[in-house]
């Protein structure tokens, strides 16, 4: 019995004591909180600037203050999203003002019939079918309560994209926590946003085939 | 204060702790989630309007209508086109998933000539100029040494402009051997020509029709006519009565209001059972019979010689014979003869990629049912559609070695002494090919939308002849097992990548001309095979040149389609606005200007009184009945493509585990047959037939007669892709050839198998 407390008290003397323990405890906890909140979102993801800074007021002011002048519904029903070159050119196939921008613009793709590289903020993933006629025009959904005011911005948000994924920031939020409203102003836009609005407005979430075709 | 290894555990588990109450393993679980559903390398549908095409899919000769959806310069969607004449908006799996053949790797890229030993797989890229030098040097050669009709060309078809571009060049260079390749086609049309007078296709009105009696059609099961099939289906009500004959328990067995199981093979003494109890219990119709048909009752020829009628010849066929034949019930057989002729509007149909024999006198057994309901010409009976002839051709002129070859006996035998109604005996080929002595008489072949290789009963002995046959050059867009073994490959577009026309599709009652149109534009460095034709018949100059003096296949085609173009470009298809003929009168070109239940014309020049009767007897099935027991059959089914062209391998994956499994395929045999050869679900066995032998496994399945063994068509191709080679085995590899004396055609329906516990 005395034999093997000799030997407790021998190994605790060889053994660092408790306080250093939980120092070293709270040394990984303190740092892996750090690195989770701080350096975790900047190495997830990566900033991008858009192509061209698109001034979205002066277009809506000039189009007739309506998104869809632009970012139509073609006749099938289907969705144009942002509008290709040969749609731009209708306007730009010369300078219409001394902005740089506008001038970038038409030297780099207007000139070379290339087709600008827009990052899309509210791009989802292939695997989602999402319709846009169902909501603005089976809803009677206003384009500004998923995507915000863009139309009266001067000027493009910073693009933030997923290293993994490859999608936008904007899909999960700005926000780690998915708290609060976007900055955009518009709606977070994953699945389960999704579905909680559906529920919210129509008393289901749907079936998964209704976007995972 | 000491730092040990329990410091450094600590500092994980703190690190640990810490990091759950961070995003870390929540967000990046998520990332990893979406990012798993979307490889980079998965091929994503362009984004951009959509345009919908009209177009008609000519991958088999059905004529469905289609509507493609595509986005830029990409196909994206096929789906049926809604009011279609022929489809009315049902499709097939084979159309639906089309594009994965457009866009797979068994395409043919560009002209390539063989560089290894045939069969091996090593090709050379070679210009189109270079190409088409080589056929026309080759043909060239033949022609000078006064040999053209040693040329000869496969196709799957004989209607629509490729078919005509090839035999009028043929005719042109001084060959008579056009071929068409075998389906249940040849005998349906050889009975109308026999029984009518009339050359063109049989068309069943079954839209009309309310007693369809179908003698092993695979209506159901991925015939040729699929699309004409479900839209005839879907109109259906309650009142209509399907009856399908056949040995298995099919698709369109399943779906008929009644189903016989009659021996395979028996098909033809049935049609002559019924019209025994319909001619004994005088239930057939007076009119036509008394007035319109020849050869019912017993005759006499300018001679003198009797022949016996038909009432005379199905005397033999007492139910309680044909029972014991076909192993029915002589109840079951007198009560579907009244029911059938009872019915206002009954309908007896083959053809239709019958599982039956193909054999004449089947047809023409089969036809005298619906000359005794006196339906031909009705609503809801049968129409004569004749041969295409919208295509308005020039008078060609040839000279004198052309002349001189056209003479030349057909290779096929097809027309000979022996056979002279046949119009096509590609069956034939290869015995010829193998009996010749000294060189092959075929010394140049060209196959075109064909694949004879694969399709042909019994193809070891089809290879080895093509063996024989110094240059093969091959038209097909895709990599196939009849291409794999050519000389030279010039391959076709994809059709939704050209213009084709397509004629009325078989069975069908009225007629229909199709459109297929480029829906896409090709990005392979290939041509229309109407295309090579011309320019292969331009390389030769003088007369042959002459005969074609279009500028390109597209001008070929409007010049021919003349004041019909418009309406094909615009509506994508063409219906023949006259109402149908319903008299008798006119209606039969025979010698006698009557419908003859035992055609004249098939007898003549034999003079025997026995010739007059329908032959069965001969038809049974090489081989030992006691060391092969059992019966091999093959069967067809909407979701394994069993002609030319293989199946996507989307159609592949909707087959039953039970059906295929990895790349074993499994028969079915009945239970009963399990028991005695001692098999049990899932065994693998061994299948011997007089022309092979193959590892299968078996699925027990009622809905089999006894004896037999059923194996999918369409599967085992070598060629293709490596996503679609190597499934199963190719059902007509083991099944010999089996010819019928009265036309020449294959009517093989079967083997007599054995099957071993492996």
């Amino acid at each position: 019995m005395s034999t093997q407390t000799d030997n407790q008290t021998a190994s605790a003397g060889n053994r660092s004591s408790g306080w250093v323990i939980f120092v070293f405890f709270l040394i990984g906890f303190v740092a892996s909180i750090i690195s989770g909140w701080v350096a975790f979102p900047k190495l997830l993801y990566s900033t991008k600037q858009q192509p061209i800074d698109f001034n979205h007021r002066v277009h809506v002011e000039q189009m007739g203050g309506q998104c869809d002048s632009c970012h139509y519904f073609r006749k099938d029903g289907s969705f144009a999203g942002a509008p290709t070159l040969e749609e731009c050119i209708s306007c730009h196939s010369y300078p219409m003002s001394d902005d740089p921008n506008e001038m970038k613009f038409i030297e780099e793709y207007v000139n070379q019939e290339k087709e600008v590289p827009w990052l899309i903020y509210a791009q989802q993933p292939p695997c989602v079918f999402f319709s846009h006629a169902a909501h603005v025009k089976g809803a009677d959904m206003q384009c500004q309560t998923c995507h915000g005011d863009i139309g009266s911005s001067t000027s493009l948000r910073q693009y933030q994209e997923n290293r993994i994924t490859g999608y936008s920031r904007d899909i999960w939020g700005h926000s780690m926590l998915r708290l609060g409203e976007p900055d955009h102003g518009g709606r977070h836009q994953k699945m389960n946003d999704c579905a909680e609005c559906h529920l919210k407005q129509t008393g289901s979430k749907g079936n998964c085939f209704q976007c995972h075709k | 204060m000491k730092i040990d290894r329990r410091c450094f555990l600590s500092l994980v588990v703190g690190g640990a702790v810490g990091t759950t109450l961070t995003p870390v393993p929540w967000k990046l679980t998520d990332d990893i989630a979406i990012w798993t559903q979307n490889w980079p390398w998965t091929p994503v549908p362009e984004d951009g309007p959509n345009k919908y095409v009209k177009s008609v899919c000519t991958q088999c000769p059905g004529g469905c209508g289609i509507v493609a959806r595509t986005i830029k310069n990409r196909a994206i969607k096929i789906e049926g086109q809604p009011d279609h004449p022929v489809n009315n908006g049902s499709l097939c799996p084979k159309a639906i998933s089309a594009t994965q053949h457009l866009y797979g790797p068994s395409r043919i890229q560009e002209p390539m000539k063989r560089a290894g030993e045939r069969g091996q797989g090593k090709w050379e890229k070679i210009s189109w100029d270079e190409a088409i030098a080589t056929v026309s040097e080759k043909l060239a050669e033949l022609r000078t040494k006064g040999k053209p009709h040693e040329v000869a060309c496969i196709s799957d078809t004989d209607k629509g402009s490729v078919a005509y571009l090839l035999d009028r060049f043929l005719r042109a260079y001084g060959s008579p051997n056009f071929i068409r390749t075998p389906t249940s086609l040849d005998a349906q049309e050889l009975s109308l020509y026999l029984s009518c007078g009339q050359q063109g296709s049989i068309g069943y009105d079954l839209k009309n029709a309310d007693f369809i009696l179908s003698f092993g059609c695979a209506l159901m099961d991925g015939c040729d006519a699929a699309g004409q099939i479900m839209s005839a289906y879907a109109g259906f009500d309650q009142k209509v009565q399907l009856v399908q004959i056949e040995p298995r328990l099919s698709d369109t067995a399943g779906r008929a209001s009644k189903w016989i199981a009659a021996k395979p093979g028996t098909e033809g003494i049935l049609a002559l059972g019924l019209g025994h109890v319909i001619v004994r219990e005088n239930l057939y119709n007076k009119d036509f019979v008394n007035n319109f048909s020849a050869g019912f009752e017993d005759w006499q020829d300018e001679s003198g010689t009797a022949h016996p009628g038909y009432r005379s010849m199905v005397k033999d066929y007492s139910p309680d014979k044909v029972a014991e034949l076909t192993g029915l019930s002589s109840q079951a057989i007198e009560s579907l003869a009244r029911s059938f002729v009872r019915a206002r509007r009954p309908i007896a149909v083959s053809g239709y990629n019958s599982t039956g024999s193909g054999s004449l006198d089947q047809a023409l057994a089969i036809f005298a049912l619906n000359a005794l309901a006196g339906n031909i010409r009705k609503p809801g009976g049968i129409t004569f559609v004749g041969e295409p002839d919208y295509l308005s051709w020039t008078e060609m002129k040839i000279d004198k070695t052309a002349s001189a070859g056209n003479q030349q006996p057909r290779v096929d035998n097809a027309g000979s002494g022996s056979y002279p109604h046949a119009r096509y005996l590609l069956n034939q080929l290869p015995r010829v090919i193998k009996d010749a002595k000294a060189d092959a008489p075929v010394q140049a072949l060209l196959v075109a939308g064909a694949n004879p290789l694969y399709t042909m009963t019994d193809n070891k002995a089809a290879a080895e002849a093509f063996d024989r046959i110094p240059f093969i050059v091959s038209f097909s867009a895709f990599m196939d097992e009849t291409a794999k073994h050519a000389d030279l490959l010039l391959p076709h577009p994809h059709f939704l990548e050209c213009y084709q026309d397509v004629p009325t599709p078989a069975g069908l009652p009225e007629t229909v001309i199709g459109l297929s149109r480029p829906v896409v534009k090709t990005s392979y460095d290939v041509r229309h095979t109407g295309d090579v034709v011309i320019q292969i018949a331009k390389s030769f100059g003088g007369f042959i040149e002459n005969a074609f003096p279009w500028k390109d296949y597209e001008d070929f085609l409007q010049k021919s389609l003349s004041e019909k173009w418009k309406t094909l470009e615009k509506k994508g298809y063409w219906t023949e606005a006259t109402p149908q003929d319903t008299t008798w009168s006119e209606a039969f070109r025979t010698p006698s200007g009557k419908f003859e239940f035992l055609p004249r014309a098939k007898f003549a020049g034999t003079g025997s009184a026995k010739g007059q009767a329908l032959v069965f007897d001969n038809l049974s099935l090489p081989g030992d009945a006691k060391e092969l027991p059992l019966i091999l059959i093959p069967y067809t089914s909407a979701r394994i493509a069993h002609g030319p062209v293989a199946n996507t391998p989307f159609m592949t994956k909707t087959v039953d585990a039970g059906v295929i499994r990895k790349n074993d395929v499994f028969v079915e045999i009945n239970p009963r047959t399990a028991e005695e050869y001692g098999l049990s679900q899932g065994d693998r066995a061994t299948l011997k037939t007089p022309a092979g032998q193959a590892r299968v496994r078996v699925n027990l399945f009622e809905g089999v007669m006894p004896g037999l063994v059923a194996m999918p068509a369409g599967l085992g191709r070598t060629g293709f892709s490596e996503y679609i080679a190597g499934k199963g085995v190719n059902v007509y590899s083991l099944i010999p050839g089996v010819e019928d004396p009265g036309s020449g055609l294959n009517t093989a329906w079967g083997a007599r198998a054995s099957l071993a516990k492996a």
